[in-house]
């Protein structure tokens, strides 16, 4: 095949993967936009579009109903978070270094949680609080979002730890620190990468969740997802969809500006390195 | 005492201390729950929906029943086509991504994950809005005078699959574009030396050397999709049922927990079967989860 009749080819072969492509990030992106535009829907519950207005977004912050879910949602997703992240990242750390018996034991446990469909892990969770005696809140929905972040936690934690660490605890401790200081100064900072993903990860994992919430929720409050689960009858209230619209927004900016940041650091950084 | 004693007492309290909590909590809030359902599922209902703690198949025996053996197959074969529909449209696609230069790559990589910071509810509520009967959608269609009445496209098959392929897409489509991405150009272009055609090539080599991406694909897509509630929910009206919606119901309103534990461990034995297969030919840990 002559050279140009190959370049051809390649060139007709990228088009159409170019194509496709965008086909694809097009239905992706069809649920967002259509989501986005019905915020603006002039209807009390969405069914069809009927009409321009902007005053969901104006009365969304006297629905009490919607911001206090919201606000159970962001509670529980901050606790899961800290609590997951903590156990996680001193689990994945004790969980490489060390060797204990049931140590495959724990290992395999952490990929159950990850595995199995959720509505096993919470029904078997549910049983287990009713068995025992446990009133159903934010108590039991913050256990059952922890016992699948945690495994996350450690996994992607466990992925940022390299061997070649362990020299440099030791060095730590060999100049006098003791094991806290030489984990908050040395270890710590070397998996942060690590952490602030699993961070990440635990805190969308949290605050997306519908079947954990809605399975160990008491009959008081309910999160975000759930509110919206329940609404699925009578049709979601277009308010919701302005809520939404606004938090994707949000993290949607707030991923902008930490790129640009970390695009102005690397930047500094080369300047100085060539000073 | 010797040396190696004394060690291994000064590293038991930083190993109990580092890994204990995490061990603690998975014993607590995943072993015992499991083995706890698997118990369950083998006593029988109360006349008051209460558990009988009593050895019985009844649970079991239940699920040969024409009403609920129909769901069973209904979501093994949604999940199915949830599958190969994702594994078929996301292999091209992340063949694409992965042949481009790595910072364009990460770039469309995120371009996925985005969406996926909405709500996945209303992403689903979305479809539910364009193919309402009054829906953009069938304003189209008739319009354009390709039917005459309205179709009802809401609570069936076909937009709950929508539903499903729309939200497991990404699961499908990340890992196979890390083993699509791992792949060298050089094997490739040996098997093109060498005199193979471009599809010889593919199915000898590409194909082969991505499986294991492929099924960690199979997995995240297939074991999810078994035990999903939330689209039959937002997309099926609850006129479409499947699995997930049963055992769901069996703990809320028709309080049938034995019932809803043994389709719980129909769905366990469904997941270790196939991670047992997966674990015969690649690492568990290289299953990229996240």
């Amino acid at each position: 095949m002559s050279i140009s009749k190959k370049q051809k080819r390649k060139k007709f072969e990228d088009t159409i993967g170019a194509i496709y492509s965008i086909a694809i990030y097009t239905i992706l992106y069809i649920p967002v936009v259509v989501m986005m535009i019905f915020s603006f829907n002039n209807q009390r519950y969405n069914y069809y579009w009927n009409g321009f207005t902007t005053q969901w977004y104006s009365k969304l912050f006297t629905n009490s109903a919607v911001i206090g879910s919201l606000w159970y949602s962001i509670v529980i997703a901050v606790l899961a978070t800290v609590i997951s992240v903590a156990i996680g990242t001193i689990g994945a750390l004790g969980l490489k270094k060390y060797e204990f018996r049931g140590k495959k034991f724990i290992n395999n446990m952490l990929y159950i949680p990850i595995i199995v469909p959720e509505i096993v892990m919470a029904v078997a969770l549910l049983i287990i609080f009713m068995k025992i005696g446990l009133a159903l809140g934010m108590g039991t929905i913050l256990i059952g979002h922890c016992t699948f972040c945690i495994p996350y936690a450690v996994v992607t934690i466990k992925g940022r730890i390299s061997g070649d660490g362990y020299s440099l605890e030791e060095a730590s401790m060999d100049l006098g620190a003791n094991r806290i200081q030489t984990f908050l100064n040395v270890t710590l900072p070397s998996i942060m990468p690590g952490v602030m993903s699993a961070a990440f990860l635990s805190f969308t994992l949290s605050i997306d969740d519908v079947v954990m919430s809605n399975m160990l929720a008491g009959a008081k409050n309910s999160t975000l997802p759930v509110l919206i689960l329940s609404m699925n009858k009578s049709g979601v209230t277009p308010d919701v969809n302005a809520l939404t619209t606004i938090m994707i927004l949000v993290i949607v900016l707030a991923m902008i500006l930490n790129n640009l940041i970390k695009y102005a650091l690397k930047k500094r950084n080369k300047a100085e390195a060539t000073i | 005492m010797n040396n190696k004693n004394i060690l291994k007492r000064k590293m038991t309290l930083p190993a109990l201390a580092m890994a204990g909590p995490v061990s603690l909590w998975m014993i607590l809030f995943v072993t015992l729950p499991m083995l706890y359902i698997i118990y369950i599922s083998f006593m029988s209902r109360g006349v008051f929906g209460d558990v009988v703690y009593e050895f019985s198949l009844e649970s079991y025996e239940t699920l040969l029943d024409a009403t609920y053996f129909k769901v069973i197959v209904k979501s093994i074969k949604a999940a199915l086509i949830t599958t190969g529909l994702c594994l078929l449209i996301g292999y091209p696609f992340a063949y694409y991504i992965a042949k481009k230069p790595k910072e364009v790559a990460s770039r469309l990589i995120m371009l996925i994950m985005i969406p996926f910071w909405t709500n996945s509810l209303m992403r689903l509520n979305s479809w539910l809005l364009l193919f309402q009967t009054s829906g953009p959608v069938n304003k189209v269609l008739l319009s354009t005078g390709f039917i005459d009445t309205p179709m009802s496209f809401v609570y069936t098959d076909g937009l709950v699959l929508v539903g499903m392929i729309t939200t497991m897409l990404p699961f499908a489509v990340l890992p196979m574009y890390s083993s699509i991405e791992k792949l060298s150009n050089s094997l490739l272009e040996a098997s093109a030396d060498l005199g193979a055609s471009r599809r010889t090539t593919f199915f000898n080599i590409t194909l082969p050397l991505t499986f294991p991406g492929i099924f960690s694909s199979i997995i995240l897509v297939f074991i999810p999709s078994l035990g999903i509630y939330t689209v039959t929910d937002m997309l099926g009206g609850g006129k479409v049922l499947y699995i997930g919606n049963i055992i769901k119901n069996q703990f809320g309103a028709i309080r049938n927990w034995p019932l809803g534990a043994a389709l719980s461990v129909l769905l366990i034995v469904i997941t270790g079967l196939l991670i047992f297969i997966y674990t015969r030919f690649a690492n568990i840990e290289d299953m990229e989860v996240v």
